[in-house]
């Protein structure tokens, strides 16, 4: 176990390492860095600050090592455009991301799961038949377009819920979210149910097939047969063991969340870290983009390293695996 | 394999057996006869679209936002509308196709390329090499499609080369591992230990008598990723990301029909996403078609 979690942590270091190798790459050698990390606005003398202070004058493998030891730091660089350091910019608005992200995979799993259950105990009847089908289609279409069309029916034709920004924020426990004000919900529940179509279709999927293999299994059969009530064997016994795959693809799910919440929340204008890339992409704001980029690479490589290590806590399987 | 005369027969057979298993499903059909349709638009845009719309001559900025089916002063008529510099919808929505599919299809063949090489090679030589590509291709897989190709071209900027470039090292890792899968299987079996008798070449084994058997897997494979592929180049396109405004792609003119929404002209970006969607549905329902009929486990 322990050599298990040593090993992937080592992984998992190598990850990062090459990952900043990528980005650095990006940024330093395939434009000119002079041009991309300091203000086009800068005097010379700043420029020259600059040069120096990032290493820019120095051969390229040790300007990687300062650009390793700045990040190390938490020295990011500074955006051109807000003039605050990078990191805090992306610190400031995780938060909105992370309750995109939280309510939306609320939303998948409680439409997810029963409606996946029930195609799996019926998987002949129509309802059934309408839910699978409703899956592809929700697989085949590409969020931004999903978040288009909420925008137009709900927000223009409809005219019920506002189709852009964060709403108020309410506080509760020192939280600050949009999910504590009636205003906020508002706000939050179309670019969440757009974020959370893409990962229902899957979750049904999953639930299904979790739900025909376990339905034949003896335990189920002896539950039937020694008379407990249909509703105890579906919420117990089949609950429960469906419920292992499905909470630990959650850790990934939430990843890919994350990632997915670039397109949302350019579509809906939600003021978090995902429109803050697309932004900076934009105004060529750099700095920011090396920030963002080495953030969600350590945040995806811990994620990982946290499903692998629970993985191994719910399955013994792997951990025979892992320790050979 | 075989020898030249009996391959036409040997053809003959194949198809009409694939043709019998496709058919029985009437909704993979309909979709295959969509997808022909949508591949010929694609290929003949230039003939078949009312006007050019990127031929600045013909359009008129008086044209701009006109709704479906509308007349302009010319008495010519915009069956979906004009977009905010006039353009023909149905126009741009035929060439944006020819755009879309031909980047989704070649990024699909350089990634079928790439990642079928170092699948069967890994799972030909094993040991350390094989080790080595599956950890690189599990550690790519953790990462969700859309934020490798976001770093990718954050990194190095947008074009229609780096869109491609970013398409292919987002998805070779796909190939690789249903390759892999498909070689090992193949690996063991008799055929492959006589080529080995006969001395003949790795390369030779590997591509002429262990690939073929393997392209069943990876056909299917490649028939969703391509899938994958468009809806990931439309979706970069509709960030800005992808590709730049002289290859106006589905994603693009979506993302430039976004900007008229609020004020109700719902077609600029409604009907390009229709054609998104016809696309991206018809090529995953041949492609379920084709894995139902490839896998063992359902086989009758």
């Amino acid at each position: 176990m322990t050599a298990f979690i040593l090993r992937r942590s080592t992984q998992s270091i190598i990850v990062l390492f090459i990952m900043s190798l990528l980005v650095f790459s990006g940024v330093n050698l395939v434009g000119d860095p002079v041009e991309m990390l300091i203000n086009p606005e800068a005097d010379q003398a700043e420029v020259e600050r600059v040069i120096k202070e990032l290493g820019l004058d120095k051969p390229v493998t040790e300007q990687y090592w300062y650009f390793l030891m700045n990040a190390f730091k938490g020295d990011l660089g500074t955006s051109f455009i807000f003039g605050e350091p990078a990191l805090k910019l992306i610190v400031q608005r995780m938060p909105a991301t992370i309750e995109l992200a939280l309510f939306s995979l609320f939303i998948s799993l409680i439409f997810a799961i029963p409606l996946g259950i029930y195609a799996g105990l019926k998987p002949e009847s129509k309802i059934s038949k309408t839910i699978m089908a409703g899956s592809i289609l929700g697989f085949s279409m590409p969020t931004f377009w999903v978040g288009i069309l909420f925008i137009m029916f709900f927000a223009v034709y409809l005219g019920w819920l506002p189709s852009t920004g964060r709403g108020e924020i309410g506080s509760f426990l020192g939280v600050r979210s949009s999910l504590f004000t009636l205003d906020g919900l508002s706000h939050i529940f179309l670019p969440a149910l757009n974020l959370a179509l893409f990962k229902l279709s899957s979750v049904i999927r999953l639930t299904r097939a979790g739900t025909r293999e376990i339905i034949h299994q003896d335990y189920i059969k002896f539950a039937r047969a020694k008379g407990v009530a249909e509703s105890r064997v579906i919420n117990v016994h089949l609950l429960k063991n469906i419920l292992i795959p499905i909470v630990t693809i959650i850790g990934l799910e939430f990843g890919s969340l994350i990632a997915f919440s670039t397109v949302t929340e350019t579509v809906f204008a939600w003021p978090g870290m995902g429109k803050l890339i697309i932004d900076s992409i934009y105004n060529l704001d750099r700095p920011v983009i090396v920030a963002y980029l080495m953030i969600i690479v350590i945040f995806f490589v811990f994620l990982n390293l946290l499903v692998d290590i629970l993985y191994t806590l719910l399955d013994p399987r792997v951990r025979v695996q892992g320790s050979n | 394999m075989l020898n030249t005369d009996s391959n036409s027969k040997n053809m003959n057979v194949f198809m009409y057996k694939f043709w019998s298993d496709f058919s029985e499903s009437k909704v993979a059909v309909i979709s295959l006869l969509i997808l022909i349709a949508i591949v010929l638009i694609a290929i003949f845009a230039p003939l078949i679209s009312p006007s050019d719309p990127y031929d600045l001559s013909k359009v008129s900025i008086m044209d701009s936002r006109l709704p479906p089916m509308a007349k302009n002063f010319a008495g010519d008529i915009f069956i979906l509308g004009t977009d905010g510099a006039g353009r023909d919808m149905l126009s741009a929505i035929f060439y944006g196709l020819r755009v879309s599919l031909g980047v989704g299809v070649m990024s699909a063949i350089f990634a079928l390329i790439i990642g079928t090489i170092f699948g069967i090679s890994a799972a030909f030589f094993g040991g350390k090499y094989e080790t080595f590509i599956m950890r690189i291709v599990d550690i790519q897989l953790s990462f969700p499609s859309i934020l490798m190709a976001l770093i990718i071209l954050a990194a190095f900027g947008k074009g229609i080369e780096k869109t491609i470039i970013a398409l292919v090292l987002v998805q070779w890792a796909y190939y690789a591992r249903t390759a892999r899968a498909a070689a090992l299987v193949e690996r063991s079996k008799e055929y492959v230990e006589a080529a080995q008798c006969l001395a003949l070449g790795n390369k030779k084994i590997m591509f002429n008598h262990i690939l073929p058997n393997c392209m069943p897997s990876l056909i299917v494979v490649g028939t969703l990723q391509t899938a994958h592929a468009i809806s990931l180049e439309a979706t970069l396109s509709f960030l800005g990301l992808g590709l730049p405004i002289t290859e106006p792609s589905l994603g693009l003119l979506i993302g430039n029909g976004f900007e008229y929404m609020h004020t109700g002209d719902f077609w600029i970006s409604i009907f390009p996403g229709v054609a998104l969607l016809i696309t991206i549905v018809s090529i995953n329902l041949v492609g379920d078609q084709l894995r139902d009929m490839y896998n063992p486990r359902l086989k009758k």
